[in-house]
């Protein structure tokens, strides 16, 4: 009987776990905090194995331009602006799409050819990385080359984005290829928030008078924007960290450039190229300085994606509404 | 149910301690260089045909971890496309208190490979329209320095886009260790190494990434290994040597190099065989090395180590030229198998 024998008094825990309910829980937050455990793991890795540049650079890290490793001089900042840019891109070019291919397989498709595109979607999400590359340079970097780069020259030359000699390797071939590997993300997750959208929701605002497509981008879109914007920022997870799909069509070179033209680097690329045969401690240890700024900028973009979440929620999104 | 499931693990212990107790096979494990994996892949599975008792495990991870694991001491031996430097050596005698030796094993080269419209002639490269194309000083394919060498063949005003290897490697060591030697201006500014900072050019990942962008590329120079263009049919052009003689690079004149530079070899090896001299030399080629421990604590290993060299330097020679590696002169293995009494 609890509370008798030597534990008398308050339940202890070890009687508590007698419960089934007390041990699941157990479980269950252990599992949990092996999470938050392995991620802390992960920050200190980095930040004991990059104490060297760490040390020798200091946040001069953040905004040097050069990466030489002969002279030991080491500095993040193309590489950053690699990872933003193609990141940036790839978002502005699959947002539009996703979103627009997610309202009409929920709201205006019929019920048979939205299952139907919505396998060919998750088989798209389930292709590896390393075949996207292989679409990007057998397929994307020759269009990109003779077809889409000279028609962007003749018709937007003028803009600060559009400069330079057509590689076919370049941001903007990196991007474009980031947003077809994103799409699908985008789509499946906003897919399932607009069908989980209330019924009495749509049908109330028919009954006020509302066109079809009144109805879904006046009230179901603006319902569901959290669950839109979730999905966005796993895109956007998934962009700041791909690695082969963007070297393999990137340039590798690491630029800083207005002009989407230029070939460039990402965080990501740099490390899985140099990694195994970097010798000398300093730049070893500068490659992990830059997972660990990577892995910092994931984590400042998705504290501002709650942010923002937390700031369009309290508007009022339809959650809650009396 | 229970009783045939106990009686299955039972007969599996009893086998796997069979196993155990049966002879084991010696296993020398081995990491670095991931450009002659092929070929040392192919002498260990021989070796071991030979001498059954003996496993020799590789795993290419690259020139870097395997110094840096022979030195950590995780694997028995590494091998490495670039020589170890001096404080790399001195790293591993303040580690283990006795020296690390190289010993060469293969010849690699790089080739100039290029895609020029309208141009299908083998072109030749003199080392200053080299230098200076990939330090960016010479811009345009007619440039005096380029058809100055190529008479007889119309090079178009087209802006040159040179391609290098995004990845660190070996073939690079190679190509700026060469460039090293031929132009002091390269020396000071960019200088030698698995991954440099390249003054101008697009990055393509291994040799598949550089050959693709220069076959996809109008207008495009690179380098790619000699292996590698062998294998793939690319056309290259030829490099003028020390000499002055112009050289297509092939198996012959890679060994010829090393033959140029057998004499005045260092004895412990670490040489580069880049511009060497000698007539027919090609003058963009380098050794691979094995890198073997001066001692051993355990004496099996170190005898089937040496008994692998002295195999690799005689029979395993026989096997390279049809995997398209350079096999080493004569002068060279002679000086490897003095040098090979060394490990203890």
């Amino acid at each position: 009987m609890p509370g008798a024998g030597p534990f008398a008094g308050s339940r202890s825990f070890i009687s508590k776990l007698r419960d089934g309910d007390e041990i699941a829980r157990l479980i269950t937050f252990l599992f949990a905090a092996s999470v938050v455990l392995v991620t802390v793991l992960l920050v200190y890795e980095l930040w004991m194995e990059s104490a060297l540049p760490r040390h020798k650079f200091g946040l001069h890290f953040l905004i040097t331009k050069v990466w030489d490793p002969n002279l030991d001089q080491f500095g993040a900042l193309p590489f950053i602006y690699g990872t933003l840019v193609t990141a940036a891109v790839s978002l502005l070019l699959a947002v539009p799409l996703g979103i627009g291919a997610a309202i009409f397989l929920a709201e205006l498709a019929p019920a048979q050819i939205s299952d139907i595109l919505e396998f060919f979607i998750d088989l798209l999400a389930a292709v590896p990385s390393v075949i996207y590359g292989l679409l990007g340079v057998f397929i994307v970097i020759p269009l990109m080359r003779e077809y889409i780069q000279p028609a962007l020259k003749k018709s937007l030359g003028f803009l600060p984005f559009f400069q330079g000699p057509p590689y076919g390797v370049c941001f903007l071939t990196a991007g474009i290829v980031l947003a077809i590997m994103v799409i699908p993300y985008i789509i499946s997750v906003s897919r399932e928030v607009l069908l989980s959208v209330p019924r009495d929701q749509r049908e109330a605002a028919l009954a006020l008078g509302a066109t079809r497509w009144e109805s879904t981008w006046k009230v179901v879109v603006p319902f569901a924007r959290t669950g839109i914007m979730g999905s966005i920022f796993l895109a956007l997870a998934r962009a700041l960290g791909e690695t082969m799909a963007v070297t393999m069509v990137i340039g590798n070179t690491p630029t800083i450039s207005a002009s989407l033209f230029s070939p460039g680097y990402s965080i990501a690329a740099v490390i899985a190229n140099e990694f195994t045969e970097a010798t000398g401690d300093v730049y070893l240890q500068s490659l992990i300085e830059l997972g660990l700024v990577l892995f910092l900028l994931t984590f400042i973009l998705n504290g501002l994606a709650r942010l923002l979440i937390v700031a369009t929620s309290q508007r009022g999104s339809g959650l809650g509404q009396a | 149910m229970k009783r045939i499931a106990g009686l299955l693990v039972a007969m599996l212990l009893l086998a796997g301690a069979g196993l155990v107790l049966a002879d084991n096979p010696l296993t020398i494990n081995g990491a670095g260089a991931s450009f002659p994996y092929p070929i040392y892949s192919k002498w260990f599975d021989d070796y071991h045909k030979k001498n059954p008792n003996i496993q020799i495990n590789y795993q290419s991870i690259g020139s870097g971890g395997g110094i840096k694991q022979v030195t950590e001491g995780t694997v028995d031996f590494g091998a490495s496309d670039g020589p170890m430097n001096d404080d790399q050596l001195k790293a591993f005698r303040d580690k283990h208190g006795f020296d690390i030796l190289h010993f060469p094993t293969v010849l690699g080269a790089d080739v100039p490979a290029y895609n020029i419209p309208g141009v299908s002639a083998e072109l030749t490269f003199t080392p200053d329209a080299i230098a200076g194309i990939f330090l960016g000083k010479i811009t345009k394919w007619n440039d005096p320095a380029i058809a100055g060498a190529n008479k007889g063949v119309t090079l178009p005003g087209n802006d040159i886009v040179v391609v290098h290897r995004s990845d660190g490697s070996g073939t690079t060591y190679i190509w700026t260790d060469y460039l090293s030697k031929v132009s002091d201006e390269w020396k000071n500014k960019v200088g030698k190494g698995t991954s440099v900072n390249w003054p101008v050019g697009l990055g393509g990942k291994g040799n598949e990434g550089v050959a693709g962008l220069v076959k996809q590329t109008p207008n495009a120079f690179g380098y790619v290994e000699l292996i590698y263009a062998i294998q793939n049919n690319m056309p290259y052009g030829k490099v003028k040597n020390s000499s002055g003689n112009i050289v297509k690079a092939d198996l012959a004149s890679v060994t010829a190099a090393a033959a140029g530079a057998a004499k005045d070899m260092p004895a412990d090896f670490r040489v580069s065989i880049t511009n060497a001299p000698g007539k027919n030399a090609y003058p963009i080629s380098s050794f691979t090395w094995l890198l073997i421990p001066e001692k051993f604590s355990d004496a099996a290993k170190r005898d089937a180590i040496k008994g692998f060299i002295s195999w690799m330097l005689v029979d395993g020679q026989n096997e390279v030229e049809a995997l398209s590696y350079a096999k080493l002169p004569k002068e060279v293995v002679a000086k490897e198998k003095q040098a090979l009494a060394k490990v203890q």
